[in-house]
């Protein structure tokens, strides 16, 4: 599904090479999981793979199904089947949730070739979808993310990508910001999102969000590098020792 | 009166080729007075700093292609439609002047003894302190033609007024009087172009509790130069609405002077204007609270690219004695590119001690991360940049209480956006 291979990096604006070698590999219906120190570029990972302006890749590739992602415009990407689930989801005043989803799941079926959803289709899918992921109606019709608990926010992401059905989801520390119940709503929620055919790969510092979401690969990250990578024993390792024990293996 | 540069001789040949109309005498020649006491404006006037009043200030019209008047906004209202053209009101291409509620007429054809005759020009001259504004003086004593509205109930329908041009160097000068008797309601539209060289004044007096509708969309023409003004006055618990749409037009200065004369009224003023290129926008508000526990609120957005430039200069002043005012202003710039511009000049003026005013000012470009955050979406960009844009002019669009008609106006902008995509 997704393959990246020797990905090399950099920040424009600081002339910071970020990732210096990424090479990474997520088949059909797997859960990869990248944990890693902060500033070890499991953000920049995301956002490069999602196509976010700022970075210039000058090494490597990363592909979706074969066809070469980092050429895509972040549009295509997503039509394609690529979703971003953000950290830090981004408000928009004065654009309603209702507006913006709609003007999604339409622009991504545009671009497939897809005839557009009815308004009657959609409005039935998206509350059947909202109330698992138990938003309410008031919440629908809010501004994107406006207003929203850290809570809400991350359940918007997870609702989004109930919507748009993508095949490959990445999920940037969708744990942070939550408590514990709230992040096993939002784990419920990419849980039953799981099949086959759709892959996920969730970025997070803690463990805790891998008891909720079993991942089938672990991945640490450091440097700019994956420095290991293992079965789900390796995330509870990470949680009893840290990482300062694999940091020193690798060197 | 306020410090406008006398130049006799400007004066002079900028009525040269003029003629006072008849009807309302005495409110003409005291305009006229008014005027010449005023002069014409020049840079050094503090509220023509941002705006060169040169086009208004020439003997002539510049030449204005006619441009694609578009099709008619608020078709699917049901209402009186009065149609100009070249500032010429075209009785055969207008419905009849009647409606339940409401006494109409014209300006033009208003007999002596007119109940406007009391009211042509009051507001005007009212609204000549402590500001002085020419334009209106000029107006109210060279208006050929407008509309004398009294309302004495519930207008049954809205008034929509549709102005068409066919004249490339039209030089319209165009009046209204609005006057709502106590508890009456009307809902005033205009929309057009006018003129290639339009001088618009509204005058709207408003007895207590009366409510006053106001939606206006300034037309396309691309070469046009207007000038506009709006005189309310409103008596105790009235309500005063009025939103305009610019999109295009080289010049325009839309002057809005509101005054709070009785306890617990509320006047909402808002506009949306939108350039690309040659596009010259002022927006000068003055709000006076006179009376207690009023609330006014001032919202105004320009979509600014390629070098168009937007002004706003909006005041409030309350009065010694206007306890418990709530006065609002929001002035904002969304600019598309680095060559565009945007002059803000919020002012109060506060003299009484328990009072909520607040007033801010910004411009900015399109927000990077919600624009990624769409496309990370699958929304295209230029739909995306659309979206961001229209949801920047909301709070304007907010204002206009009909849903049909704020339906229109959305529609008009992204047309608008449409066109100017690139």
């Amino acid at each position: 599904m997704l393959e990246i291979k020797n990905l090399h990096v950099k920040l424009e604006e600081e002339d910071k090479q970020i990732l210096k070698g990424v090479t990474l590999s997520i088949g059909a219906g797997e859960v990869h999981a990248i944990m890693g120190p902060n500033g070890s570029g499991k953000s920049t990972l995301s956002y490069v793979l999602s196509g976010r302006d700022g970075y210039s890749v000058t090494d490597g590739s990363a592909t979706l199904d074969g066809v070469d992602l980092l050429a895509m415009e972040p549009e295509v990407r997503a039509a394609q089947g690529l979703f971003l689930a953000f950290q830090y989801p981004v408000e928009i005043p004065g654009v309603g949730n209702m507006t913006f989803l709609r003007t999604a799941l339409n622009a991504q079926r545009k671009t497939r070739g897809e005839p557009e959803i009815s308004a009657g289709d959609f409005l039935k899918l998206v509350r059947e979808k909202a109330k698992a992921l138990k938003i309410d109606a008031d919440m629908l019709k809010r501004p994107v993310n406006v207003g929203f608990s850290g809570g809400e926010k991350k359940r918007n992401e997870i609702l989004q990508m109930a919507m748009l059905e993508p095949k490959m989801c990445i999920l940037d520390e969708t744990d942070s910001g939550l408590d514990v119940d709230a992040m096993k709503l939002v784990s419920e929620g990419v849980n039953a999102l799981r099949s086959a055919g759709r892959s996920f790969l969730v970025i997070t510092h803690y463990q805790r969000l891998l008891d909720h979401i079993k991942p089938d690969v672990v991945h640490i990250m450091a440097a700019g590098r994956i420095i290991k990578t293992g079965g789900p024993e390796l995330a509870l390792e990470v949680e009893n020792n840290g990482y300062a024990d694999l940091l020193a293996e690798v060197q | 009166m306020g410090a406008v540069s006398v130049k006799p001789e400007a004066l002079a040949t900028r009525l040269g080729g003029l003629s006072l109309p008849t009807g309302m005498t005495p409110a003409r020649d005291a305009a006229l007075a008014r005027l010449s006491a005023m002069g014409l404006p020049g840079k050094r006037d503090e509220y023509w700093h941002y705006t060169h009043p040169s086009a208004f200030n020439a003997a002539t019209a510049m030449p204005a292609a006619v441009g694609d008047n578009g099709a008619a906004l608020f078709a699917g209202l049901d209402a009186v439609k009065l149609v100009f053209v070249d500032g010429v009101f075209d009785a055969a291409s207008s419905d009849d002047l009647t409606l339940a509620g409401v006494s109409l007429s014209r300006l033009a054809t208003a007999p002596e003894g007119h109940w406007a005759q009391a009211s042509y020009g009051a507001l005007e001259a009212a609204g000549q302190s402590p500001i002085a504004r020419p334009w209106a003086a000029l107006n109210t004593a060279y208006a050929s033609d407008g509309l004398l509205i009294h309302v004495t109930g519930k207008a049954a329908k809205p008034l929509s007024v549709i102005y068409l041009r066919r004249n490339e160097t039209s030089d319209v000068v165009l009046h209204h009087v609005v006057k709502l008797e106590a508890g009456a309601e009307l809902t005033l539209l205009e929309q057009g172009p006018a003129a290639s060289r339009f001088n618009h004044v509204l005058e709207v007096d408003l007895a207590p509790s009366a409510r006053f509708h106001h939606i206006r969309a300034q037309g396309r023409d691309l070469a046009r130069h207007a000038v506009t003004h709006i005189f309310a006055h409103l008596a105790a618990e009235a309500l005063f609405k009025s939103f305009t749409l610019t999109a295009d037009g080289a010049l325009t200065r839309n002057e809005a002077v509101i005054t709070f004369a009785g306890h617990d009224a509320k006047a909402h003023i808002a506009g949306a204007a939108m350039g690309d290129g040659a596009f010259h926008h002022d927006d000068t508000v003055f709000v006076t609270h006179a009376a207690e526990r009023c609330e006014s609120r001032q919202v105004f957005k320009k979509v600014l690219k390629h070098g168009a430039v937007g002004v706003f200069q909006g005041k409030i002043l309350v009065k010694k004695g206007a306890q418990k005012t709530d006065g609002y202003q929001i002035s904002q710039a969304l600019l598309l590119d680095d060559d565009s511009q945007f002059l803000a000049k919020p002012e109060l003026e506060i003299y009484a001690d328990d009072v909520k005013c607040s007033h801010g000012s910004t411009s900015g470009a399109i927000d990077d991360g919600a624009l990624f955050y769409l496309r990370s979406r699958g929304v295209p960009l230029r739909v995306a940049q659309s979206l961001l844009i229209l949801a920047f002019l909301a709070d304007t669009i907010a204002e206009i209480e009909d849903d049909v008609i704020a339906e229109d106006i959305r529609a008009q902008l992204e047309t608008w956006l449409a066109r100017h995509e690139s």
